[in-house]
Order: C-alpha cells, then sequence, then structure tokens
C-alpha cells in the first residue's frame, strides 16, 4: 500500500536489489484474493500476507498463505520451494 | 523484614516487559517471533514472583492487612489482564484473516497485474517473467512476495 516514492526510500536505505511495486488501490491485491479490508492503521486496507512462487510460464508452483500474520516464510523455505523451479 | 512487598510489584513490571518486549524486540527474530516461547517464559516469571507477592500481602504479619490484599489483588488482576491481552493480540487477534479462498492455487495460472515500480514506470507481470536477467538468461520463475501493507 506504499506509494512508489515511499517504497524507494526504503528500497535505498536498505539496500534491496529487488523490484517493490506499489499497489495502492490494491488491485493486485484483490485479484489474488488477499485483501484484508479496515486492518491496517487508521482502518486503511492491508494485504493478508502471502508468497506466491511461480515457474516461468507463470503457473503457481508453491504458495505460503500464512495463517497468523507474525508468521512469515523463511528465506530457507523459499530457497527449498525455488528448487521446483530448475 | 522488608515492609514493602516488592514481589506483587515486581511481578506486575516484569509482565508489562513481557507484554511490550514481543513487540519491540523479540518480533525481530523469526525464532521468538513465530512462537513467542521468551515471551510467555517471562509470564511465567511474573506468575511465579505474584504467587509470592501474593502469599504475603494475604499473610497475617502485613502492618496494614486491607491495604496489602488490595494492593496485591488489584497488581494481580493487572497482571492478568496483560497476559491476556498479549495471548488475544499474538495468537487470536493475528490470526483473523480473511479465508481467501480466490487466491491462487498450485498449478493455476498467476493472475495478471502492471503496477508501479519504485520510479514510477508500469510493471506488468508478463514482463517480470521474460525480462532476462543477469546477463541473457531468461527467469526461471518469479516470486511474489504480498507483505501487509506498510513497512
Amino acid at each position: 500500500m506504499d506509494s512508489p516514492e515511499e517504497s524507494r526510500d526504503l528500497s535505498k536505505q536498505a539496500g534491496y536489489t529487488f523490484t517493490i511495486l506499489s499497489d495502492p488501490n490494491a488491485e493486485a491485491i484483490r485479484r489474488y484474493d488477499l485483501l484484508h479490508a479496515g486492518a491496517g492503521i487508521s482502518g486503511h486496507d492491508v494485504a493478508r500476507p502471502a508468497e506466491f512462487l511461480l515457474d516461468a510460464s507463470g503457473t503457481v508452483r508453491w504458495i505460503n498463505l500464512t495463517e497468523n500474520y507474525w508468521v512469515r516464510a523463511r528465506p530457507e523455505q523459499i530457497l527449498e520451494a525455488a528448487k521446483l523451479l530448475k | 523484614m522488608k515492609k514493602f512487598n516488592w514481589q506483587i510489584w515486581a511481578a506486575f513490571v516484569l509482565s508489562l516487559f513481557a507484554f511490550i518486549s514481543y513487540f519491540l524486540l523479540f518480533v525481530r527474530f523469526p525464532v521468538t517471533r513465530d512462537f513467542p516461547w521468551a515471551n510467555l517464559l517471562l509470564f511465567g516469571a511474573a506468575v511465579v514472583l505474584m504467587f509470592f507477592g501474593l502469599r504475603r500481602a494475604f499473610s497475617s504479619d502485613r502492618t496494614h492487612p486491607l491495604r496489602s490484599k488490595i494492593a496485591g489483588g488489584v497488581l494481580a488482576t493487572l497482571s492478568v489482564v496483560v497476559l491476556g491481552l498479549f495471548v488475544f493480540t499474538v495468537f487470536i487477534f493475528a490470526r483473523l484473516l480473511p479465508a481467501s479462498h480466490g487466491a491462487p492455487q498450485v498449478g493455476q495460472q498467476a493472475p495478471a497485474f502492471t503496477l508501479a515500480d519504485t520510479t514510477g514506470r508500469q510493471v506488468s507481470l508478463s514482463e517480470l517473467l521474460s525480462t532476462p536477467v543477469n546477463g541473457s538468461a531468461l527467469p526461471k520463475g518469479v516470486l511474489l512476495i504480498f507483505y501487509r501493507g506498510y513497512w
């Protein structure tokens, strides 16, 4: 939900090399059915945290739909899932 | 023998610390965030302290018996409230997530999207899948990470 400018500031500060996209109108969030209405600060909509690993054809090969938003996928889990893409 | 019942106060302060430290400190490390065992240990210590403090507060040799009991009762109740709030926030509230039945399943095509990157340029999913990385190699795939909303 951050604007491109906010993401850019963070990305620069943290030295991220991956692509960060902004979805301020929750378009992609809705398309992926991840909308968590009103759960953010000041009642804003947020996304329910999720990770999707797609192969080169855009087919979903691995999903992590967390049941508790404090618990996120660990890097090791994703690297393990990435082996599916060989 | 000290007259001040430090145990009931220490137990209450410890339970406040057990609550706050999760959100300020222990969330930064997956090992203590995924299951808050460190904070539950701190709450456990607070419970033990409170037990001894209450025993003292209700003992027969207090200088002000009624005041001791009230102080002990109030602090114990507040500590239980803090513990309850913690359990609710971390275990119950964090699981109140929408069902997301419409999210793409394994084997399905990921829905297309076009969104602005940090420079404001519109980037589509098909572009992410087809833009060469590391020279000339096409990507083997794309990892989409939906974070909660705000950094």
